[in-house]
């Protein structure tokens, strides 16, 4: 599974392409008259991916755009175009492209401690779909293996959230997230007809996040996923610890996984300082077949070792080679990425 | 009133991407430039005394805490879009409206 798994091909319709400009001259007059300068951020990348002996080679741009109304509005959007390209033995590259959207919304700051988000929305599940999902932020290219638990279909949902801060101070700071979803079957904006939420218990002092989260699908058949996560970054040492379990109905897994910057070696701009190992160990256990959650039908064990090179001027580039176990049989996976993050304001600001 | 929010719904992924396009149409040549940015990795701005009368919180805390849990500290950006990127952060973060204050503080000292 990779990070292009939400994707969904878009065609625009004459209806559709009427209310594109309509309703982004609107956008655009509203974020004109807003005292921050909306920005475009985002990546571009060139990743590769042999798994197996089958290598897929996969040019993308991730385009984000934020863009505030006022004190209390924003509308914010990321975006997919990607080109998958498959090399086909005697009959040269199998190309697909992909245009697609991983979330529309509308938040509006209702006060310190609520924000209503409306629209087409990553699902609180878990904390790759909301945090680790962008290529530019994910030190590993592919999701977790129990990304599916919890994040129906395209780990968007169609509808609203409540989400904020309970109480933030020096000792620990308490967040929470809640959704609802509309089923949708259209394959611009698919989702499924669930609702769920997630808690997170920060302790800042000893830098460790302990988070739970909850889902239950909506549609003919009512199913519920469990998830719990803990991270640690240790305040002294470049050090990322995270992990994450998932049970689900007809499935459950955990990912551990560590990366550490070697900056603490004449600093992070430094030729050995730019370079982070990764390490991830994951399992999954198929309880009965489901076809939909995504999981391997088998049990399986994976283990990723990863290098990343921060070169300057917001390029990365990723490597990593896998080594994935299951009883259908063992597969090499080895991937390659690199990545170009950019962040940029729409217009020239008054600030 | 149905039909008007479907088809609100439906276009959803069409109007990002006329946002998309119209917003980068008065682009000027303004870009990221490290050097005139808010803030970077290596140059953390000097704090500033906090306004607030009730314990104000450490926007460079905040920041390490809550943005650098998931990833780096973009290497710059212009100061005319730090009040968005701290709205965004507001959402992705959960953060609330004093760490918003402290991490806006804290990118315009």
């Amino acid at each position: 599974m990779s990070y292009l798994t939400p994707l969904r091909n878009i065609r625009l319709s004459h209806r559709s392409a009427i209310a594109l400009l309509s309703m982004g001259a609107l956008c655009l007059a509203s974020a004109l008259v807003a005292q921050d300068v909306p920005l475009i951020s985002g990546a571009g990348s060139f990743t590769t991916n042999t798994t197996g002996g089958n290598t897929s080679y996969q040019p993308a741009l991730t385009p984000v755009l934020v863009a505030p109304v006022g004190q209390h509005l924003l509308f914010e959007s990321r975006a997919y175009i990607v080109d998958s390209i498959n090399p086909q033995p005697h009959t040269g590259y199998d190309t697909q492209f992909h245009v697609g959207v991983a979330y529309a919304q509308a938040d509006y700051f209702l006060n310190s401690h609520v924000t209503l988000v409306g629209g087409f929305s990553l699902i609180p599940f878990g904390t790759y779909n909301e945090r680790l999902s962008p290529i530019w932020i994910n030190p590993l290219q592919d999701a977790p293996l129990i990304y599916g638990i919890g994040n129906p279909g395209s780990g968007s949902g169609t509808g609203g959230q409540i989400r904020g801060n309970i109480v933030s101070n020096e000792n620990y700071s308490i967040t929470y997230a809640t959704y609802f979803s509309a089923g949708s079957t259209d394959f611009q904006i698919n989702s499924s007809r669930s609702t769920g939420g997630q808690v997170e218990l920060y302790l800042p002092k000893a830098r460790l996040e302990i988070g739970t989260s909850y889902g239950r699908l909506l549609e003919h058949d009512k199913m519920n996923a469990i998830g719990t996560h803990v991270w640690w970054e240790p305040a002294n040492i470049p050090l990322k610890l995270r992990s994450e379990y998932a049970h689900g109905p007809h499935s459950q897994g955990y990912w551990v996984e560590t990366d550490y910057r070697l900056s603490q070696f004449h600093g992070e701009n430094s030729a050995i300082g730019r370079l982070e190992p990764i390490f991830r160990i994951q399992q999954t256990f198929r309880n009965s077949p489901d076809n939909n959650d995504e999981l391997p039908a088998q049990n399986t064990q994976r283990v990723d070792f990863g290098l990343d090179y921060h070169l300057p001027h917001e390029v990365r580039m990723n490597t990593s080679y896998a080594r994935q176990f299951s009883s259908s049989g063992n597969v090499n996976i080895w991937e390659t990425a690199l990545i170009y993050r950019f962040l940029f304001p729409t217009w020239k600001g008054k600030k | 009133m149905n039909n008007l929010l479907k088809n609100i719904t439906k276009n959803i992924p069409a109007v990002s991407l006329g946002v998309l396009l119209l917003a980068a149409g008065p682009l000027s040549s303004q870009t990221s430039d490290p050097n005139s940015a808010a803030t970077t990795t290596n140059q953390k701005p000097a704090k500033v005394k906090a306004v607030h009368a009730t314990q104000p919180r450490d926007g460079q805390q905040v920041f390490a805490q809550n943005c650098e849990r998931c990833h780096n500290a973009p290497q710059g950006f212009s100061p005319s879009i730090s009040g968005t990127v701290v709205k965004h952060m507001r959402v992705r973060a959960n953060l609330s409206k004093e760490d918003e204050q402290a991490l806006m503080r804290f990118f315009n000292p």
